[in-house]
């Protein structure tokens, strides 16, 4: 158990290329922490750079209460689950496991109790004697884990840990360590690209693009209010609509000047006017909600996916598509013509030039 | 996995398709050894002009003969020598250039060019190196205190040959060793040093029984070259003297046939190499092409 504190933490590669550049975070003791963001974001080299296994250019990392800058990954006191789950192939499923276990010397008594422990709260004790590759995939994932929580260490560092499973078992797995980290209480970090997976596990998210923190929050906060333009499009399936828009007499309005969408409350000349798909809804009898979007969007096909559909269409005067969630069995035919609004309070404005976020 | 047969009409097409590799075989593998089949049950008098089935008096008259069974055992000492010093340096070099990042290319290039140098020359440099009289190394094993002449003492003239004949070979191990690392994923090696393994022992419990295929399929290649692949080296560096210290079995086999004019003993000597080829092969096939398991 033990926090984890980065403070200005940057890497630079040779030939001044920085994968990241000064990313501070206050990991709390017990907390599940998301690292998320597309690829090429900086956010494995930075959880390598918490393991130990790439070297920090600047800035500090704490674990518990000592800098860990030139700490051997060893004396970390952290455990690691990798992506291809890095199980030692000549070695069975009991030896992987005692393997960090036996290097540092503890009692081998200690060692059978806390495999076999560790083997039935993730039911893998049936296949102990075994070797990785008589297992399937996601038996490896939980040999993977298991490797990881024998050690009892200070801290778990997950390496997109479930992208190698299919579909179904990954939610499964992914609920599974949920539960777990739950029950052991152990500080964790986890990094995925999969921004469901890290809606459904973080304490807090920590959004990164491009080696640097977009916003810090808790899955609803980020989800509800992105700080930002990239995190707006980023997290939520299908994406939030972002909007160019500009000021005009009474409100803001499509770059071309045409059609009024929303009052201008932050008195900006230029912004970015973001709506989430479920936000928007049918105009009854024409009229946009008070204060609110008003939109009228063509529409090109309806996507229906069971529970609900994405309505896709165009706006005049808009280079990109929009797209608006109804419900299940809807049916439009392509060309018509829908009069779309959205709540004030559902709307985010942003700033044209930065992405930043205006509205609270 | 299904593949589509393609049959064609000609009934004779398979069998000229076939035809060449099947007269190569025939005239440089199966009529030669088929030859010295013959020939070791044959004996030859001085003069090459009366010839008389003996059986296998040959072979009687070879493991009888202390000289025989010294080469053997010259034999034993020089192959598995050669074998572990090529495949230790070569490993060794194999881990150090799994490392460097600089200049990574120029160092391999480096390494592997040993290979292609002739084993003749290879066998002369390490000659002139040793050569009691002018050499670089026998002058600086001098200075150490240590009295080198190989042409007198059987120990140092065999150490020479398996230094000259090993050094061919760790080119050869060092790629294969080398490609052996390479496979072997990152995460793997990060993962035992999390686990809390030292550098040595990451080596030892992690990296050496991954590279187990490899050195397995090392170990027979490397046998079946210091077995049969040295004649050149022992005939430029020692010409197997002094006495007979450093004649190896295939060294062995053309001095009784060339210079003793032994042609019978000669051929039944092939024959016993034929049978270690044969066995080392089974070896091989049984064990490495089967994959090897860990």
């Amino acid at each position: 158990m033990a926090t984890i504190l980065l403070d200005q933490v940057r890497k630079v590669y040779a030939g001044n290329v920085e994968a990241v550049k000064g990313v501070s975070i206050d990991i709390a003791d017990g907390e599940f922490i998301v690292l998320v963001g597309p690829s090429g974001c900086g956010k494995s080299t930075l959880l390598r750079m918490i393991a130990g296994l790439e070297e920090i250019s600047g800035g500090e990392i704490h674990i518990g209460d000592r800098v860990v800058n030139n700490v051997e990954p060893a004396d970390r006191d952290i455990a690691m689950v990798f992506q291809n789950y890095a199980l030692y192939p000549h070695m069975s499923v009991y030896d992987n496991l005692a393997y960090g276990l036996r290097n540092r010397g503890v009692a081998k008594g200690e060692i059978d109790s806390r495999v076999k422990e560790a083997a039935r709260i993730l039911e893998i004790g049936t296949f102990l004697d075994r070797k990785p590759r008589q297992l399937s995939g996601g038996q490896r994932q939980r040999v993977a884990m298991g490797r990881a929580i024998v050690r009892q260490p200070a801290a778990f560092l997950f390496d997109e840990p479930l992208s190698n499973l299919d579909a179904k078992l990954r939610v499964q797995m992914r609920i599974e360590i949920k539960r777990l980290q739950k029950a052991l209480g152990t500080t964790s970090v986890y990094v995925t690209h999969d921004q469901l997976e890290a809606m459904t596990l973080a304490n807090r998210l920590v959004v990164l693009n491009h080696g640097r923190i977009e916003q810090i929050g808790t899955p609803l906060d980020v989800y509800e209010a992105p700080a930002t333009t990239f995190v707006a499009g980023f997290i939520g399936s299908p994406a939030m609509n972002l909007i160019p828009v500009k000021a005009k007499e009474g409100g803001l309005a499509l770059e071309t000047g045409e059609g009024l969408l929303a009052p201008n409350g932050h008195g900006v000349a230029q912004a970015i006017l973001g709506v989430r798909p479920e936000d928007l809804v049918l105009a009854t009898d024409g009229v946009a909600a008070p204060g609110g979007l008003s939109l009228e969007m063509t529409v090109i096909a309806v996507e229906p996916v069971g529970a609900e559909s994405y309505v896709h269409g165009t706006v005049e005067g808009l280079k990109d598509d929009i797209v608006m969630r109804a419900g299940p069995k809807t049916d439009y035919a392509p060309g018509s013509r829908l009069k779309l609004t959205a709540v004030p309070e559902k709307l985010h404005i942003f700033d044209a030039q930065t992405g930043a976020r205006l509205n609270a | 996995m299904q593949t589509k047969r393609i049959t064609f009409k000609a009934k004779g097409l398979p069998y000229l398709l076939v035809a060449p590799q099947l007269a190569v075989t025939l005239v440089f593998f199966i009529w030669p050894a088929s030859q010295a089949l013959y020939q070791s049950v044959l004996q030859q008098d001085a003069f090459g002009l009366r010839t008389e089935f003996v059986g296998l008096a040959n072979f009687e008259n070879l493991f009888a003969d202390p000289l025989y069974l010294a080469s053997f055992k010259v034999t034993m000492v020089f192959s598995f020598g050669t074998t572990f010093l090529s495949m230790g340096v070569a490993l060794m070099l194999a881990v150090m250039a799994d490392r460097v990042i600089k200049g990574a290319t120029g160092y391999k290039t480096f390494l592997i060019w040993p290979y292609a140098v002739a084993p003749a020359v290879a066998g002369v440099l390490w000659w002139f190196m040793f050569n009691p009289t002018i050499g670089v190394a026998a002058y600086a094993i001098r200075q150490m205190g240590y009295d080198w002449n190989h042409t007198i003492d059987g120990n140092d003239a065999l150490i020479l040959i398996i230094i000259a004949a090993a050094w061919k070979q760790i080119s050869y191990n060092f790629l294969f060793f080398l490609a052996g690392l390479q496979s072997i994923p990152r995460s793997l090696i990060e993962a035992a040093a999390i686990d809390g393994a030292s550098p040595f022992k990451r080596f030892w419990t992690i990296v050496f029984p991954l590279l187990s295929p490899t050195s397995f399929f090392l170990l027979v290649v490397n046998m079946v070259y210091a077995f049969f692949d040295t004649f050149s080296v022992v005939h430029a560096t020692t010409a197997g003297g002094p006495g007979q210290s450093t004649s190896i079995l295939v060294y062995k086999v053309w001095r009784d046939a060339f210079e003793s004019l032994d042609l019978g003993g000669s051929a039944a000597q092939s024959v016993i190499l034929m049978l270690i080829v044969i066995a080392l092969t089974v070896i091989q096939f049984r064990y490495i092409e089967r994959k090897v398991e860990y």
